[in-house]
């Protein structure tokens, strides 16, 4: 996946998501996703995550499963912006996740991991 | 075995049932399971399940489907329970709980919450080989297992729950017979005349009911049961005998460690459901109240769990000092009502009666001299139940004749619900009243906020007409718009984007941001109408739910469902051989749907590709079984085969559903074509349906099935072929470019003004000048049409979003997963109730 010996001609933007305290892990690039649409991403401990980019191109990184069914699903919602903040609605039972805190927009109990997320220049 | 720290508190509950579960919630709502330790021990299999509907098991509800759990709730709310379990002795001094399994706990707060116990009368043979109670999913299962090698079955009591159990053996085929003491059906809820009411109905069912009359003796020869002997000395012949003589509170546990307990049983608890001693509580089924009464019902069972979880947190508890009896069941298909003072025990008490025995009505109110309504009794027809008990204890504003005469005789009064009293309860599930429900705007916030409704249900009705009709019409918090003013402002303005829409048209706060799972798809849906051609690229890509994303419907695992359009239902043997074949090859469940084709379940995202490929090769298109669109035609074998047939209905089945596929629509459009008036395609339940005549085919329209159906209305008859697919595009045309999102055509025809005369007026005499317009619209999609799947197979680009990760696009999602049931596969859930590797309240938030 890491550009090795590989030399692109030009400097293309590429997602890192941090998953343990230091480690940038990087996941692709930032093309891969469509603005308002998600990918879910495989990380090197066997979890899942969701990746996102929205309208103004700006990304974000949840964890893939859905609490609510245990499915690991998220990433498959719907983006969207409920009072000026972004959220993704799951493809099952429709609760929507605050894709900056994790939080359930519907039942305030429930919360989803989040992860940091850059958009770095790979050349 | 305690390894929390010392300071955190112990909770334990013994017994996980009904009212153990309400605790355990009360328990998370109040915030105390994150500041304490809490441990469950649960003598069944399985976590608490809604014994109230436990018959549903009956009716094809499973095991899981009655579970009163919901998903992950204890890995959220960090809750030990041990299953199959049960608490075998209790330590006071020592505070200490012992399991069968030989666990210990050592508690600050115990909660006895273990339930009640079949009573078994101690008649010779009771034990026999045959013989069942009638409480757990066990029982159940074991009724069912036996009910197959028999013929005959009695039920002991005919109280509610011999009802249910008798009408069970009923519904399992057996010959049945009740045995009631008492000289009435279910003497503890109604009076003799509703009694009388009762056994009529039940009679005329096919039940064989025996009252007045106790069970001496089961007769059994090689230990299996034969026969009941009954005290009037009639012998009954049976294979089975169901007890269902009363419960019993479970109270030995509090009896062995020396706790107080009721003459006749039930632990005695005071109004805070403390037993003799207040580090133990006691609550539901097994608690004998501070009123001196056991309650069998599970409404008290939840106030005393919401008593005694406020009573542990040192929170304000509400006293719990006697509850409601009344109840309203469904009993075999019959309506039976109880409230208040329903045998008018109050001295000075009067009746007012109705009572019609041809239809198995009965209906009693009992009032006291000043008019204040003190109680009654339904039998039959007990809609009047949920406007009367809230009236209970007041002078109705109406007399109370009024109010149990059938509509049509004298003048029948509705009440409304704006005349009942601001405490008047309206969910007795919960215990919440009308002042608590008017604080609220809609139905969610009142489940959310006080739980009314989320009981039995009963009560949702009445909530909802005390509800305000909400101001605003608008879609949803983007748009202001309806689905049809959209609709007019895309196709006027010839806008082509979401964005461009939501900036332009979207409420002021939502502009410049990225809508919502509401407005996204509907949007989508009004610009693949307008527009025809692939719908999954670009922006559009974005608007779509995930099931039109990936071009197939996602299941409660992760999984897809895989639906090849299969016209009218006519398939050949090779392509059946295909599907087989694919089947196979993908280890997909393979199932016949209600809409003649079949259905492939389980593909993984990213074998979708692979298993399409080999579809279209067949010569296979996209079923849209994920879209907002037309799903199947449905069709009769008609005239080529058939012996009444008057047209060939397969044909046009098929010329309809060649014609309509891929439309996009506000909701799913079904059709059928039925090949003569016998129907056998059930047009007359679609959207629009076609009955064949000897000149020609009628339309019907507006049709549904689901949750609420409605018979299609009849809108032009004895048309030609080109005459009928004329009809039903301009027909179909105007339903989408008026209808609102998710609205069916039969609630589109519903609301529309004018009804079935104006559509007529529009789509046949043309009165709006439309028709041209439609048509030309139809036409233009027929046109472009193409096979979604067939275009995104042709197009890596399009491809590469059908990957589990975007990182190993090689990497199946190893959460799906299945096992084996019935020779063929289902999800498997364990790894989904699992938390991800990571730490164990992962999806909890700290507190
Ligand atoms: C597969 C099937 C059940 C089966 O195994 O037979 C089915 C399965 C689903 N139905 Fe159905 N319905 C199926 C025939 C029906 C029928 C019978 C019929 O079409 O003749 C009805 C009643 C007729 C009607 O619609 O008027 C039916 C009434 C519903 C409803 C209620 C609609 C309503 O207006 O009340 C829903 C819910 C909804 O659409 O909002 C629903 C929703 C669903 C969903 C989409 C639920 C969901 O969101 O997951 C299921 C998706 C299945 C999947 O993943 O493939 N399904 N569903 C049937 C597929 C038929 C087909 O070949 O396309
Ligand atoms: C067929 C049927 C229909 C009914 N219909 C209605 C109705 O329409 N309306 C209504 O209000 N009520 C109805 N009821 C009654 C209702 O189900 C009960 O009131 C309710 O379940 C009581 O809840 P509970 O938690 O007190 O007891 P339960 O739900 O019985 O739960 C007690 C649990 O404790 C367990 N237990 C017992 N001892 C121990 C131990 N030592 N250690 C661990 N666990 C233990 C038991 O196994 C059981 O799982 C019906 C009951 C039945 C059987
Ligand atoms: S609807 Fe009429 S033609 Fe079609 S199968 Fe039934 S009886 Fe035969
Ligand atoms: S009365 Fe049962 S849920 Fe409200």
């Amino acid at each position: 996946m890491t550009p090795q010996t590989l030399r692109p001609t030009a400097a293309r933007p590429t997602l890192q998501l941090a998953h343990a305290d230091d480690a940038w892990l990087t996941v692709c690039e930032e093309s891969r996703l469509t603005p308002g649409r998600g990918m879910a991403a495989l990380l090197p401990d066997g979890r899942q995550a969701a990746l996102f980019l929205d309208r103004k191109g700006r990304a974000y990184a949840i964890d893939n499963r859905d609490p609510f069914t245990g499915a690991q699903v998220l990433a498959r919602g719907l983006l969207g912006t409920a009072d000026g903040r972004p959220f993704v609605a799951s493809p099952l039972l429709k609760q929507r996740f605050d894709l900056e805190t994790g939080r359930c927009l519907d039942d305030e109990e429930v919360a989803v991991a989040v992860y940091p997320v850059r958009t770095v220049q790979e050349d | 075995m305690s390894t929390t720290p010392v300071n955190t508190p112990t909770i334990v509950l013994v017994g996980h049932g009904m009212v153990g579960q309400r605790f355990l919630e009360a328990l998370a709502e109040q915030g105390t399971t994150a500041t304490s330790r809490v441990v469950v021990l649960c003598e069944e299999p399985r976590p608490a399940y809604d014994r109230v509907k436990l018959t549903s098991y009956f009716d094809g509800k499973t095991p899981d489907d009655l579970s009163m759990v919901e998903d992950g709730f204890m890995e959220r709310h960090g809750i030990e329970l041990y299953v199959d379990d049960p608490a075998v002795s209790v330590d006071r001094a020592a505070r200490q709980v012992t399991s069968r399994s030989g666990r210990t706990f050592t508690y600050d707060a115990l909660v006895l919450a273990t339930g009640s116990y079949p009573f078994v009368p101690p008649v010779p043979g009771k034990d026999a080989h045959g013989c069942f109670v009638y409480r757990t999913i066990e029982d159940l299962l074991a009724i069912e297992e036996f009910a197959k090698t028999s013929r005959t079955g009695a039920v002991v009591g005919g109280g509610l729950l011999g009802l249910e159990a008798a009408g069970a053996l009923k519904g399992l085929g057996l010959e049945t017979h009740i045995v009631e003491f008492a000289p009435r059906l279910m003497p503890v809820q109604v009076d003799e005349g509703g009694g009388a009411a009762l056994l009529r109905t039940i009679e005329d069912m096919g039940l064989v009911v025996h009252t007045g009359t106790g069970t001496q003796e089961v007769v059994t020869a090689d230990g299996s049961v034969t026969a009941m002997r009954l005290s009037d000395g009639t012998e009954l012949a049976t294979d089975m005998v169901v007890f269902s003589a009363g419960v019993r509170p479970r109270d030995q546990l509090a009896r062995d460690c020396g706790l107080d307990v009721g003459e006749r049983g039930g632990i005695a608890v005071d109004e805070l459901c403390r037993t003799s001693d207040p580090a133990v509580y006691a609550i539901g089924e097994c608690a004998l109240a501070a009123d001196g009464r056991v309650y069998g019902l599970v409404a008290p069972g939840y106030e005393m769990a919401q008593t005694a979880a406020a009573a542990i947190a040192e929170q304000e508890a509400k006293e719990f000092t006697g509850a409601d009896l009344s109840t309203k069941l469904k009993l075999l298909g019959v309506d039976v009502a109880s409230f208040g003072d329903a045998h008018g025990a109050a001295e000075g008490s009067l009746d007012v009666v109705y009572s019609d025995s041809r239809s198995g009505i009965y209906k009693k109110l009992v009032v006291d001299a000043q008019g204040v309504l003190l109680g009654g009794v339904l039998v039959g027809d007990a809609d009047a139940y949920g406007m009367l008990r809230p009236l209970t204890g007041t002078v109705p504003p109406v007399a109370p004749e009024q109010l149990v005469l059938p509509a049509g005789a004298g003048a029948p009064v509705a009440l409304g619900p704006s005349a009942l009293p601001d405490d008047a309860v309206i969910c007795s599930c919960h215990n919440v009243t009308k002042h608590a429900i008017t604080q609220c705007t809609s139905l969610p916030e009142v489940k959310k906020c006080t739980k009314a409704g989320t009981g039995c249900g009963s009560c949702v009705k009445l909530i909802g007409q005390l509800l305000p009709a909400p101001a605003d019409s608008g879609l949803c918090a983007c748009f202001s718009y309806t689905r049809s003013e959209l609709y007019e402002i895309i196709r006027t303005l010839r806008l082509t984007s979401f964005a461009e829409l939501l900036d332009s048209h979207g409420r002021e706060a939502a502009r410049g941001g990225d809508g919502c799972e509401i407005c996204k798809p509907t949007v989508a849906s009004i610009l693949a109408s307008l527009q025809s051609g692939y719908i999954l690229d670009g922006e559009q890509a974005a608007l779509q739910d995930t099931n039109d994303h990936f071009l197939a419907n996602m299941q409660r695992n992760g999984s897809y469902s895989v639906v090849p359009r299969i016209p009218g239902g006519e398939v050949t043997p090779e392509k059946l051989i295909v599907i087989g074949e694919v089947a196979r090859d993908f280890g997909l469940y393979t199932k016949i749907t209600g809409g003649q084709r079949i259905d492939l379940f389980g593909a993984r995202v990213d074998q979708l590709p692979a298993i399409w490929t080999r579809l279209v090769d067949a010569g296979f298109e996209s079923g849209h079984a994920y879209g907002k669109s037309l799903r199947t035609v449905k069709s009769c074998v008609g005239q080529t085969w058939c012996r009444y047939g008057v047209q060939d209905s397969v044909k046009m089945a098929i010329q309809l559903e060649l014609r309509y596929r891929g439309l996009r629509s506000p909701h799913k459009l079904k059709s059928a074509v039925s090949g003569c008036a016998r129907e056998c395609a059930e047009a007359q339940s679609k959207d629009f349906g076609v009955i064949a005549t000897a000149s020609g085919w009628n339309l019907y329209v507006g049709g549904n099935g689901g949750a609420t159906p409605r018979h299609a209305d009849l809108l032009a008859q004895d048309l030609s072929d080109a005459e009928l697919v004329r009809l039903i595009d301009r027909f179909l045309m105007f339903y989408i470019r008026t209808a609102d999102r998710l609205e069916r055509t039969s609630v589109w025809l519903e609301r529309l003004e004018g009804g079935l005369e104006h559509l007529r007026d529009v789509v046949v005499h043309n009165s709006l000048g439309l028709c041209d317009e439609l048509e030309a619209m139809m036409a233009a999609h027929v046109d472009a049409y193409e096979d979604e799947w067939a275009a995104t197979l042709d197009d890596p680009d399009r491809l590469r979003r059908f990957v589990s990760f975007v990182n190993a696009p090689d990497t199946p999602d190893p959460s799906v997963r299945f096992v084996p049931e019935r020779d063929q596969i289902k999800p498997d859930l364990t790894p989904l109730t699992l938390s991800p590797s990571a730490p164990a309240l992962e999806g909890t938030l700290a507190r």
